[in-house]
């Protein structure tokens, strides 16, 4: 089945079953292989996408209801949020391995577009539902903290 | 010599008789205890139509007893664990907390960055084993059943406070009507149905209004 999908904000024609999974069309049909499989069942965040700037696990996402939604992914999301993000990843050396910093990367944005001055609380109600199997969760609200002071800064 | 034989013959055939007897006796018991269990389980899965109370004569009583059947529904798990008291949905028949940690969040759809929608489409989504119907929320706080007895459910969807200010026609609408409702006989996987039908429980509440809404203790 024939869909257009509009990712990082360009028209993709793509031609697979209907229940394909987001992810595997990123990976798959469009080579976008920056954002990772993880678990296949929505548990762990390693997939996770924006959808009109909403996290989504893309895993747990059939083709068919993307929509007209735009599909946002590492590639391609940016903006002061996604920049302060990066900054403040790099900065404080969050990744270890790195496998699920994508996703990481992708729930924080979204967080910090919502709520640009997160508490605690806040960062762990939205970012857990991303696992670390490195555990650098300690990392991530420190920088999650630290990327909404520069936001605050600017 | 020959009797012996003969007595030998005799006792080995006894002893055979009483092994097969022993065997048919164990199986037909087996079978017997899984006819039980199968029946249990039809009972627990069914859900009464508003004619099987017919003859009880009060209409008070009747209304009551009609809630109280629906009250299968109502005390499900594919509705208690989106009617859960507490910061967190349920999940699985056995009602245990909801992995990953969802939160309820403001509005019922979760917290900034972990929504409902983050995980849950407008339908189920088999290959990842994602439940999902169209508005996958919280009931508000006020509409929880976890825990409560059919009485105490009874006066809560009455009460517009406590039943997001609902009248009985509304609750006539909610129950048959809301696509969320409807996914708890569709619930996909191996996640066990609401019992009986959605028309035979929209039946049931029709008839527990008509005949006076009336709770039971």
């Amino acid at each position: 089945m024939k869909f257009i999908l509009h990712v990082n904000g360009t028209p993709r024609q793509i031609d697979v079953a209907s229940n394909t999974p987001l992810l595997w069309v990123l990976r798959d049909e469009l080579r976008l292989t920056g954002t990772k499989f993880g678990c296949g069942v929505a548990q762990c965040g390693a997939c996770t996408v924006h959808l009109d700037g909403e996290p989504a696990r893309s895993c747990a996402i059939p083709v068919k209801a993307v929509k007209q939604r735009n599909v946002e992914t590492i590639e391609g999301v940016s903006g002061s949020v996604a920049e302060a993000v990066q900054n403040s990843w790099q900065e404080l050396q969050v990744p270890q391995c790195g496998y699920c910093q994508s996703g990481q990367i992708m729930t924080a944005i979204a967080l910090l577009r919502e709520i640009p001055r997160p508490t605690d609380s806040d960062i762990d109600s939205a970012m857990t539902g991303n696992a670390c199997r490195c555990a650098t969760y300690v990392r991530i609200r420190k920088a999650i903290h630290d990327a909404s002071s520069s936001i605050e800064g600017k | 010599m020959t009797a012996k034989i003969a007595f030998r013959s005799s006792f080995a055939a006894f002893t055979v008789l009483a092994l097969v007897i022993a065997i048919a006796l164990a199986i037909g018991s087996a079978s017997g205890r899984e006819n039980r269990q199968e029946r249990g389980a039809a009972a627990a899965d069914e859900l009464l139509p508003p004619e099987a109370f017919a003859s009880i004569a009060d209409p008070a009583e009747r209304s009551a007893a009609v809630f109280t059947e629906a009250g299968k529904v109502f005390t499900h798990p594919r509705c208690v664990n989106c009617h859960a008291e507490g910061d967190r949905p349920l999940q699985g028949d056995d009602s245990h907390p909801h992995q990953p940690w969802a939160r309820r969040g403001a509005d019922g759809f979760g917290a900034p960055g972990m929504r409902c929608a983050t995980c849950h489409t407008d339908e189920n989504f088999d290959p990842a084993g994602v439940p999902g119907a169209p508005n996958w929320h919280l009931a508000p706080t006020e509409m929880t059943w976890q825990g409560k007895s059919i009485g105490e459910i009874c006066d809560q969807v009455k009460d517009p406070a406590r039943n997001g200010d609902r009248t009985l026609q509304d609750l006539i609408h909610h129950a048959g009507e809301d696509p969320l409702v409807t996914w708890a006989w569709s619930p996909g996987r191996d996640r066990q149905p609401a019992p009986g039908t959605q028309t035979v429980f929209r039946d049931l509440i029709q008839a527990w209004i008509d005949d006076g809404a009336v709770c039971p203790p």
